[in-house]
């Protein structure tokens, strides 16, 4: 597995060949408080970078979650779908979103790092 | 307009608030921990909501005064005992609502909490019918804090001997750090608890001792998670100048009395829809599965026909499932009525479900 990069919409992303594992980062979660529902994609479905790609609903308001890159979806986790308080506790790792093969490492490359990504959240705070 | 701060504004800071805009105020939406613990917490053991920026609306005057009032508000006013309250609201000439208050018998008239974002507009609609013989003030003067829960009593007890004698929907003063305060036994999720009304100097003393209770801050989120569970109506949501308390599943507000000899604006219509029925009325709703219908939702028959919209709807930490209030043709209004929620441009299965969603445990 590749180190972690980040978005601006506080998706993460790892890549393990040409298949990456996006989620939701720690401050999205927390910015969004209890998590309560969440829906992931199903195999199959074309996302494209910065698309919609899953829902996440916390007691407040209803969020999309974008793929941070394009490709083509090879698994949702159903496991996050049925216990959505799971989010909360694991973001950035057992309680992934989705998996897709991608089309172009150069979006990879273009995320930020840890580093860029803290900095990012600490100059936008809301 | 500035943004206004009730006086414990500082305090929530120091607990961990995160304030949002709310009717011109800025109001705690959550703490620390968040909407769910909290939510729970309040029906485990007990929670304290600042509600300060409520209007706390006195009037004092003459037996003219019960008369002005019953021109605007459907509730038996010239019957309510003191320290008595009533669930009621004001009404325009159609019958809708202006807003819905808690209106209690003073020793000198009336007590009335409004909801923030109404209660200058409903200081203009009531005074309307009011003369130079009585007397009106919105103190601002005054906190109000709910204290909810099943603790709530055993607590404050130790602090004001003689609140557990009051009975829900009734109130009186007691004596705190030399002054009166006024304690009603009421509040608004479904809980038992109290509503005490009391200084801005004062208040911040009763926190802390509420505090050193294990007693939480209670944020706006989780009071609506709550009133909801309960099947209460929030202002501006579930409930608008549009909509007449017989659509809103309210008659049972509307004083017996009243309904046979009217009196009040908007009686004319409102006489009508409890001859005939309306054609849309409120529901509870429960989607099925983990999917929430959101205040907006559209509602559909099983046979695709649009029928109806969401007014409210979350997450009941309580019910453990989504819980919704909306607005449904009537003919749909029966429970167990099988629906559909299009959310996100997807139909997802729903009832009609008995309301409240989770059962009250009030003190009568």
């Amino acid at each position: 597995m590749s180190e972690k990069k980040f978005s601006k919409k506080h998706e993460w992303v790892s890549l393990d060949g040409d298949v990456a594992t996006v989620g939701i980062t720690k401050h999205a979660t927390e910015m969004l408080g209890d998590i309560v529902f969440v829906e992931v994609p199903d195999a199959g479905k074309a996302v494209e970078k910065e698309g919609q790609a899953a829902v996440v609903e916390s007691t407040k308001a209803a969020s999309d979650v974008y793929s941070p890159i394009s490709g083509e979806i090879t698994e949702g986790n159903k496991s996050i779908a049925d216990d959505p308080g799971s989010v909360n506790t694991d973001p950035e790792g057992a309680s992934w979103f989705f998996k897709l093969k991608i089309k172009d490492k150069g979006e990879y490359d273009s995320l930020m790092s840890k580093d860029e990504y803290d900095k990012f959240c600490k100059e936008n705070p809301s | 307009m500035e943004v206004q701060k009730t006086a414990l504004y500082n305090y929530h800071k120091t607990l961990g608030a995160k304030f949002v805009p709310f009717a011109g105020y800025e109001m705690p939406i959550q703490y620390k921990e968040g909407i769910v613990k909290e939510h729970i917490s309040t029906r485990s053991h007990a929670g304290f909501f600042d509600v300060s920026h409520m209007g706390q609306f006195f009037l004092e005057g003459d037996n003219t005064l019960v008369e002005a009032l019953e021109k605007i508000i459907p509730a038996d006013l010239k019957n309510l005992k003191i320290n008595h309250s009533k669930y009621s609201f004001l009404l325009n000439k159609e019958g809708g609502i202006i807003d819905d208050l808690i209106i209690t018998r003073t020793e000198k008239g009336f007590c009335i909490i409004l909801n923030a974002a109404c209660k200058e507009n409903d200081i203009k609609q009531i005074s309307r019918f009011l003369t130079n013989n009585h007397k009106h003030l919105l103190n601002n003067n005054l906190s109000l804090i709910a204290l909810q829960g099943p603790k709530s009593v055993e607590i404050l007890e130790k602090l004001i001997p003689g609140v557990t004698n009051l009975k829900f929907m009734t109130g009186n003063n007691f004596d705190y750090e030399g002054e009166k305060l006024y304690i009603t036994r009421s509040g608004y999720t479904g809980e038992d608890g109290f509503e005490i009304s009391i200084s801005n100097k004062k208040v911040e003393k009763l926190i802390d001792y509420l505090i050193s209770n294990k007693v939480k801050p209670i944020g706006l989120g989780a009071r609506d998670t709550l009133r909801l569970e309960a099947g209460l109506c929030l202002y501006g949501h579930d409930l608008n100048e549009k909509i007449n308390p017989v659509e809103a599943n309210l008659k049972w507000a509307i004083a017996k009395k009243r309904k046979e000899v009217g009196g009040f604006n908007g009686w004319e219509k409102i006489k009508d829809l409890l001859a005939n029925g309306s054609e849309k009325i409120r529901v509870g709703i429960k989607p099925d599965g983990k999917v929430i219908a959101r205040e907006n939702t559209k509602i559909f028959s099983s046979d695709n026909n649009e029928i109806g919209f969401v007014t409210s709807g979350t997450f009941g930490p309580s019910v453990n499932a989504p819980v919704a209030m909306g607005y449904v043709k009537s003919e749909f209004s029966e429970i167990g009525t099988f629906i559909q929620l299009e959310v996100r441009g997807k139909k997802y299965g729903g009832k009609i479900s008995e309301l409240p969603f989770y059962k009250k445990s009030y003190v009568k």
